[in-house]
């Protein structure tokens, strides 16, 4: 197979490695103020609610719904358009970037506020992506 | 800062808009800063202060011959030229500077001698969002939208409205990049660059410039052009990650600077007679209509479809230089808007606004990252 060019991948930072960690293993990990119990996103070791330095971080349940997003069709390394980009909602409250991978990407297919579940998907030794599908597919697998 | 206090008494663009690949973007900012210049009759040794954003201040100054003694390099976006205009304002009454240039000038077509705007992998934008596939601000701005239209009811054919209705004003405009009329189907009919936007719906990509020069009002009187007063400003930022905005049907940082820029001016609503709003994409009129107070929530739609802001029979007459969309978009477009309200309230404007004597100027940075107002008359108060 030829050789395609990859899409732009992120150089985790000390306070965010614990999140690649995470991804790698399974988990979509989010953190928690020790003090106030708010529920952030993205990484950052102190609390961006009360500036408390005691937080945790913890597996999130990997469910969230389908905020707002965009379909692109212009070309773009690693992808083949058109290609959801979206904003997903959290259960827990934090909002993400992602795509939605999975169902057609079509307007038809993407009902905002539809439910979505993570998969990750691996892109390198390092690091491994948390993607989104609609919930009630299963296992179904589309590249993007 | 106080009403009137301090003026604008010098502004012009590049002599070119457009296409410009004979001039580096160092040499658009100067030719801005020179056409600003000989347009209140000053040269580069009368200016004491200068803001400029996409380049370095040291460098825009030291390639002009300025010795400055206050220095703005504010940069959060295109909207950087407001947050200058009202630093501008108050170091002039501070006494820090009496005569400050701000420049801008972007080969955002063209390319030529522009530094690089990549973002690295280490940032939270360069891990938490570039590896999802946005392409820029068309893949970014435009991702709340959708958002917005469910929740309150805004029809694509009123986003499309948008830019239908900055077309018409734009046919006004000898220098407007497309004055083609369109109609709505048009817009949605175009290429689509990302779902639901249509290439119409977004903004030109184009080489240009503009500056002005800013100086006491007590000293307005000295120079050849109509002054035209800073009655208020404001400012204020929120995310650098549109994906992290606190609700995406709305821009915090528009409403904090909106109700600064109202509240500093003293002025109302009412008394608003032409308005320009950052228009990158064809929802921020939309969602600055809103944030600004001009149109209750999920109002703005209807408000530009039913031709409130268009020419001739529009009351409140919006972005009449074509905008972004159909004037030109140089990456930094705020410079531009502060251009067409001062053009307004000179009385030069290509598509003049009958006695038009207050003008609200609202300009966005990044993808809804910071904001920027700024309230101007030709009268002192
Ligand atoms: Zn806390």
């Amino acid at each position: 197979m030829a050789q395609r060019p990859r899409r732009a991948l992120p150089r985790p930072t000390p306070e965010t490695q614990h999140f690649w960690d995470g991804t790698r293993v399974g988990e979509l990990r989010l953190q928690r103020c020790d003090a106030c119990a708010h529920v952030y996103f993205p990484p950052r070791p102190f609390c961006p609610s009360c500036a408390s330095r005691s937080v945790s971080a913890f597996p999130a349940s990997g469910r969230g719904t389908l905020h707002s997003y965009v379909i692109h069709h212009r070309p773009m390394p690693g992808f083949e358009p058109p290609y959801s980009i979206a904003i997903v909602k959290l259960e827990e409250g934090p909002q993400m970037m992602s795509n939605v991978v999975g169902c057609p990407q079509t307007p038809e297919a993407l009902e905002l506020d539809m439910p979505l579940v993570v998969e990750f998907k691996e892109m390198s030794e390092d690091i491994t992506l948390p993607l989104f599908r609609p919930a009630m597919l299963r296992g179904s697998e589309v590249a993007v | 800062m106080k009403r009137g206090a301090v003026a604008i008494v010098g502004a012009a663009e590049t002599t070119e808009l457009g296409t410009i690949p004979n001039q580096s973007q160092l040499q658009l900012h100067a030719d801005a800063a020179l056409n600003a210049l000989a347009d209140c009759g000053l040269s580069p040794s009368d200016i004491d202060g200068i803001a400029t954003a996409g380049e370095s201040p040291v460098g825009i100054a030291h390639y002009l011959g300025i010795t400055p003694t206050w220095v703005d390099g504010t940069g959060v976006g295109g909207c950087s030229f407001m947050l200058h205009v009202r630093h501008a304002t108050a170091a002039i009454e501070a006494g820090l500077c009496s005569t400050v240039l701000i420049t801008h000038g972007e080969s955002g077509r063209s390319q030529v001698g522009r530094g690089g705007f990549m973002r690295g992998g280490g940032t939270l934008m360069g891990q938490f969002e570039m590896p999802y596939g946005p392409m820029g601000p068309p893949t970014l701005f435009t991702l709340p939208a959708l958002r917005y239209l469910k929740d309150t009811g805004t029809s694509l054919e009123q986003l499309a409205s948008v830019a239908v209705i900055q077309r018409e004003w734009a046919a006004r405009n000898p220098r407007a990049s497309y004055r083609d009329p369109l109609t709505v189907e048009d817009v949605l009919g175009a290429r689509m660059i990302a779902y639901p936007f249509t290439k119409l719906m977004c903004c030109l990509v184009t080489d240009g410039g503009g500056a002005l020069v800013l100086t006491s009002a007590d000293r307005a009187g000295d120079f050849p052009t109509r002054p035209v007063y800073i009655l208020g400003g404001g400012e204020s930022v929120e995310t650098p990650m549109v994906s992290q905005m606190e609700d995406l049907t709305r821009s915090r940082a528009f409403r904090v600077s909106g109700e600064r820029a109202f509240a500093s001016s003293g002025i109302c609503h009412d008394d608003v007679d032409h308005l320009m709003i950052y228009d990158a994409f064809a929802h921020l009129p939309i969602y600055g209509l809103e944030d600004l107070g001009f149109c209750k929530r999920g109002e703005a739609g209807g408000f530009i479809a039913e031709r409130n802001t268009a020419p001739d029979t529009g009351r409140l007459p919006l972005n009449t230089n074509g905008g972004g969309l159909s004037y030109m978009h140089s990456g930094m477009y705020g410079m531009y808007a502060l251009q067409e309200s001062v053009r307004q309230l000179r009385g030069c404007a290509p598509a003049q606004v009958p006695d038009c004597k207050v003008s609200v100027c609202h300009g966005v940075g990044g993808m809804f990252a910071a904001s920027g107002t700024i309230v101007m008359s030709n009268e002192p108060s």
